[in-house]
């Protein structure tokens, strides 16, 4: 039988806020455990939430990027459960009221698909669990609360991706959009953005839903894929050798490349959520929603087209040049300045991310500004520099933070172009080297490369060699 | 609606509650008259009506993101009744 | 007159012409405490200490006329629910053992602001879960009036307290009555604000949309004084109400006067004391002889009001009290070195018996299959209730009811049956449910010579009216103040 694989993704994004969604504790990466703490966030008795007005805004602005209905009033709800990285026993999150429902996002898989997104809502996020080691701490674990109450966004999607290709299409999309946004690292390895998958298969041609597996634990993009295609495979084996696929979570072991059981001895579960009494149902004024409207950039997809449309520039320049917003800026100041699209694009694709890379850098943190690959492209241009010249020019650029200007001029790297100059020592080449000049006229004509050489050894290979060419033919062939 | 021991077992489970035998019953027994009690809610039709939660005008207050010091590391933990590590310690969870 | 028989206006006239100092009062308090405590048993803590440093930092206040509110200088106690800074804080609970919050509850901050000295900490039913006080953990609190009767609940420690002339004033909190009730059963003023108009921070959650904070006091003028200082948006309380705090005491002596008092006939039932129904109804005739108007009024959902209360209530109690769970204070019972094993063992030997029975009614009626049945269905005849008395605050300005169907009970009377227990608060629970404002005040004795009281409730945010009311009816009746002989 042939079957068909359906997958929904829940992805979890920690907000960028200065502060804690009901505190105002700091949500700083990488403190000392327990140093961002105060008696809400540590579910110390009495205390009482209130909402950071940024998350908010925050929240709104994705919902629009994946265009959703915001939902002018939404409720905060408390998800009821025992954990001990949970201080308050229950999770502050939004329940049958979410704050956006109803948008979608376009992927460009296989000549493009529509993923429909159910809901964005928000919530808090736990503290941190370390397990011991060591004899005498191997029973114990250690709770580290300095992320409980950061903000999140969960994004629901529909299930409607049909391979693990269209799922990872779809979450990068969904990050490229957040981070443009600007209200998420999208660092999936220090787990501020995060993705479960729902995933099922059933016959092809049928309309009902198979019983799900919720994949968790898959910190990379490549874990995401991989996961669901081992979990589909492990689905089809199933049902193949006459068993049934039954409704759990499945953690993806990275190291084997296999989803297992999360064989929990909790009971089922049941959250027993009700509206949170501490907080006033959360009402979004068309105001806020419009003014962060306002404030949206373009996103990658519509800025890619662009790229590819108005710079004429191939769709893989576009894609790479509109990775990051940062990038993608850095990338039009150098078009404004130089008039080249296309040569632009070689030099920031090519020699400035392999050094970025290399250093694992930002382009956020580049010493080369703009201004400063345009005049270079410029020298090139109007043959001041040659291009071998140039990449060592920009290296000198790159590690100094000068000009090309100043470089050229501080190593003497600059390009004799001046044909008078140049044509004073074509004179001299020849005055020095009569033999090869009379064989050279007797049609040895393949000793015109000994004379480039001359030429160039003369000016210590500074010379254009463009000009050098013309030069030489002019005498030698007179 | 009566209520069995196995719903009360299942609800003190879900409450983190160990109860004795003793308690069991009595619960069991007391919990029952309770929800006959208000069983009498049902007598009422309450279509289309919104139920209620909050009895304040509906103002959603928001804080500015601005972060605050935070608890002295020392007080955070001063009132846990086992820590290490900086942490809260807790006995070992098994996934 | 004793010091400590002192009304808070008279307390603080006294202090004010510098007949005597905060710190005396505060001493003939404490002495008073040493006194009479071990029969009433209304403190948990007395905080002696703190409570001179304070008095000493009110006089200095006093004599350099540095910020003096009519509170500057004057003795007070409060229910142990409210976080204390570097002062244990129970909640009556064993499960709290130990706990020293490192914050001040907005109440306790505003009223420490204000000048106000705090004696003590109050005794009260273990996390405001009951009607009598007995289900402290630790003690039983006896009627002032009569010693081997309960003072009411749950903010028992606090009435007891005030009747005793251990302090000028208490504040307790009121999530079903239990204010209200118990200054009935005491025979002092006990003021329940409409919900959010104080704010709920630092004070230990049982039932969220319900919980308010109130003062108990000798006499109206008092309650004004409290509640002015008490009162006010809080930005640590999404849920108070941003909106400006009258100057209760201006108004308060303006009389009933063509005043619609609304006399609900589902108050005055079958089955409720003989005693109690005539002293409310000859408090009625002293109020319509002030000049008010005496209009029947009709709440039909009232008799649905305990059922909802008590799965709204224990709803939201039993998420409230999930963080009490051994991992970041108080009470741990590891045996096992398992986590389940702790959670439960914790939780079982922390709690006490009406705490844990609430936790599961309100754990069950959330729980898959029964929150329509249960919470959801409740709330919305919650909604039934609360415009019922939208509907009568058409017709009237106020309403005038009993605040218990019964004068105080004895000890162990109604422990066995919790639902008996639990329709005793038939009065005073509409009244959160709505989250309007309510008072109870002293309108006589039964032949036992126990105190009766009479509930006045106001439309939302209308304090001023519930007070001048009140005031009206205490000043016709002549109330002055009456203390038990102890």
């Amino acid at each position: 039988m042939k079957y068909e694989t359906v997958i929904g993704l829940e992805v979890h994004a920690q907000l960028l806020t200065e502060s804690k969604l009901f505190c105002a504790c700091s949500t700083k990466f990488g403190s000392g455990p327990n140093t961002q703490v105060c008696p809400v966030c540590l579910g110390l008795p009495g205390v009482l939430p209130v909402l950071n007005g940024k998350s908010v805004e925050f929240a709104v602005k994705m919902a629009l990027a994946v265009n959703c209905s915001v939902n002018a009033k939404s409720v905060f709800a408390r998800k009821n459960y025992f954990y001990p990285d949970l201080p308050k026993g229950y999770q502050i999150s939004q329940y049958t009221e979410p704050l956006a429902e109803r948008g979608y996002l376009d992927i460009d898989t296989n000549g493009g698909k529509r993923i429909g997104i159910t809901r964005i809502h928000m919530e808090e996020d736990a503290g941190k669990l370390l397990h011991g080691e060591g004899p005498e701490d191997s029973g114990s674990s250690f709770v580290d609360l300095n992320r409980a109450g950061v903000p999140l966004i969960e994004i629901v999607s529909e299930p409607d991706m049909r391979s693990a290709d269209e799922a990872q299409a779809y979450l990068k999309s969904l990050r490229d959009i957040i981070v443009y946004l600007e209200i998420c690292s999208g660092n999936m390895e220090e787990g501020s953005f995060r993705c479960d998958a729902n995933v099922s298969i059933r016959p092809v041609g049928a309309e009902k839903l198979g019983t799900k597996a919720e994949l968790k634990n898959m910190n990379s993009f490549k874990f995401v894929k991989e996961a669901i295609e081992y979990e589909v495979e492990r689905q089809i084996d199933v049902v193949e050798s006459g068993g049934k696929v039954v409704q759990e979570t499945r953690l993806f072991d990275s190291a084997k490349g296999i989803t297992a059981s999360m064989r929990s001895k909790e009971e089922a579960h049941d959250y027993r959520y009700f509206p949170d009494p501490d907080l006033l149902p959360l009402v979004v004024s068309d105001d806020l929603i419009e003014g962060q409207r306002k404030t949206l950039p373009e996103l990658p997809e519509a800025k890619r087209t662009r790229f590819i449309k108005d710079y004429s520039i191939p769709a893989y320049d576009a894609g790479v040049l509109t990775a990051s917003r940062d990038l993608a800026n850095y990338y039009e100041e150098v078009v404004k300045a130089t008039n080249e699209p296309k040569v632009s694009s070689n030099w920031v694709m090519g020699e400035l991310l392999r050094l970025l890379k290399e250093d694992a850098r930002d382009v956020r943190d580049c010493a080369v500004t703009p201004a400063s690959i345009a005049g270079l492209i410029e020298m090139i241009k109007n043959g001041g520099i040659s291009g071998k010249m140039a990449k060592e020019v920009f290296e000198a650029m790159y590690k100094t933070g000068k000009t090309p200007q100043e470089i050229v001029k501080s190593t003497g790297m600059a390009q004799i172009s001046n044909e008078d100059e140049l044509s004073r020592i074509i004179d001299d080449v020849i005055t020095r080297n009569p033999d090869n000049f009379a064989r050279y006229k007797a049609g040895r004509v393949q000793l015109f490369g000994f004379f480039v050489g001359e030429t160039m050894k003369a000016t210590k290979g500074q010379a254009n060699p463009q000009v050098i060419n013309k030069l030489l033919k002019e005498k030698l062939d007179k | 609606m009566s209520i069995t021991k196995k719903d009360v077992l299942h609800a003190a489970d879900l409450a983190r509650l160990e109860l004795t035998a003793e308690e069991q019953d009595l619960y069991t027994e007391q919990l029952s008259r309770i929800l006959n009690y208000v069983e009498k809610l049902s007598e009422l039709d309450t279509t289309g009506i919104a139920p209620t939660t909050y009895t304040v005008p509906l103002k959603t207050v928001m804080r500015a993101d601005e972060s605050r010091p935070s608890l002295p590391h020392e007080e955070a933990l001063s009132n846990a009744p086992d820590s290490d590590k900086d942490c809260f310690k807790v006995p070992r969870i098994i996934e | 007159m004793d010091l400590n028989s002192l009304t808070i206006h008279a307390l603080s006239e006294k202090l004010s012409k510098k007949e005597v100092s905060s710190v005396e009062a505060t001493k003939a308090y404490l002495e008073r405490i040493g006194a009479v405590d071990d029969k009433i048993k209304a403190f948990l803590i007395v905080t002696a200490d703190e409570a001179l440093k304070q008095a000493e930092e009110a006089d200095k206040r006093r004599a350099q006329n540095n910020n003096i509110t009519p509170l500057t200088g004057v003795p007070i106690s409060v229910k142990d629910i409210f976080c204390t800074k570097g002062i244990r804080t129970t909640c009556a609970s064993k499960i709290l053992a130990g706990f020293v919050p490192p914050y001040d509850s907005t109440v306790v901050a505003r009223l420490k602001d204000a000048g106000a000295v705090i004696l003590g900490k109050n005794n009260m039913d273990e996390f405001a879960m009951g009607s009598s006080t007995e289900n402290s953990a630790f003690q039983k609190t006896a009627n002032p009036w009569a010693l081997d009767r309960v003072p009411g609940g749950s903010s028992g420690g606090s009435a007891a307290s005030v009747a005793a002339l251990e302090c000028a004033a208490s504040v307790g909190t009121d999530t079903g009555g239990s204010i209200r009730q118990p200054a009935a059963l005491c025979g002092v003023v006990g003021f329940k604000p409409t919900y959010g108009r104080v704010s709920r921070f630092g004070m230990i959650a049982f039932a969220s949309s319900l919980d308010q904070a109130g003062p108990f006091t000798r006499d109206t003028i008092d309650s004004a004084i409290m509640l002015k200082a008490m009162a006010g948006f809080d930005p640590r309380d999404s849920t108070s109400i941003d909106a400006p705090v009258p100057d209760y005491l201006s108004e308060i002596e303006k009389g009933v006067a063509g005043l619609k008092i609304g006399i609900p006939k589902e108050y005055f039932i079958e089955g409720m004391d003989a005693e109690v129904e005539a002293s409310v109804r000859e408090a009625l005739k002293i109020l319509e002889k002030e000049g008010a108007v005496l209009v029947p009024v009709s709440l039909p959902h009232t008799e649905y009001a305990v059922a909802v209360y008590y799965l709204v209530a224990t709803a939201e109690a039993s998420s409230n009290l999930a963080r009490f769970d051994g991992v970041k204070y108080g009470l741990r019972v590891n045996e096992s070195g398992n986590l389940l094993d702790m959670y439960k063992k914790t939780r079982d030997s922390g709690f006490g018996g009406e705490v844990k029975r609430r936790i599961m009614l309100g754990t069950y009626s959330l729980s898959a299959g029964y929150y329509d049945a249960y919470y959801k269905k409740a709330s919305e005849v919650r909604t039934l209730i609360k415009n019922d008395f939208e509907t009568a605050f058409k017709a009237c300005d106020i309403i005038a009811t009993p605040t218990t169907p019964t004068p105080a009970f004895r000890f162990g009377e109604k422990v066995a049956d919790p639902l008996t227990m639990y329709l005793s608060d038939i009065f005073t629970i509409s009244c959160n449910l709505a989250g309007i404002p309510g008072v109870s005040i002293p309108c006589g004795f039964t032949k036992e010579n126990l105190p009766i009281g009479l509930q006045i409730l106001g439309r939302p945010l209308d304090e001023t009216t519930v007070l001048r009311a009140a005031r009206a009816y205490e000043r016709a009746a002549g109330c002055t103040l009456q203390a038990p002989a102890l």
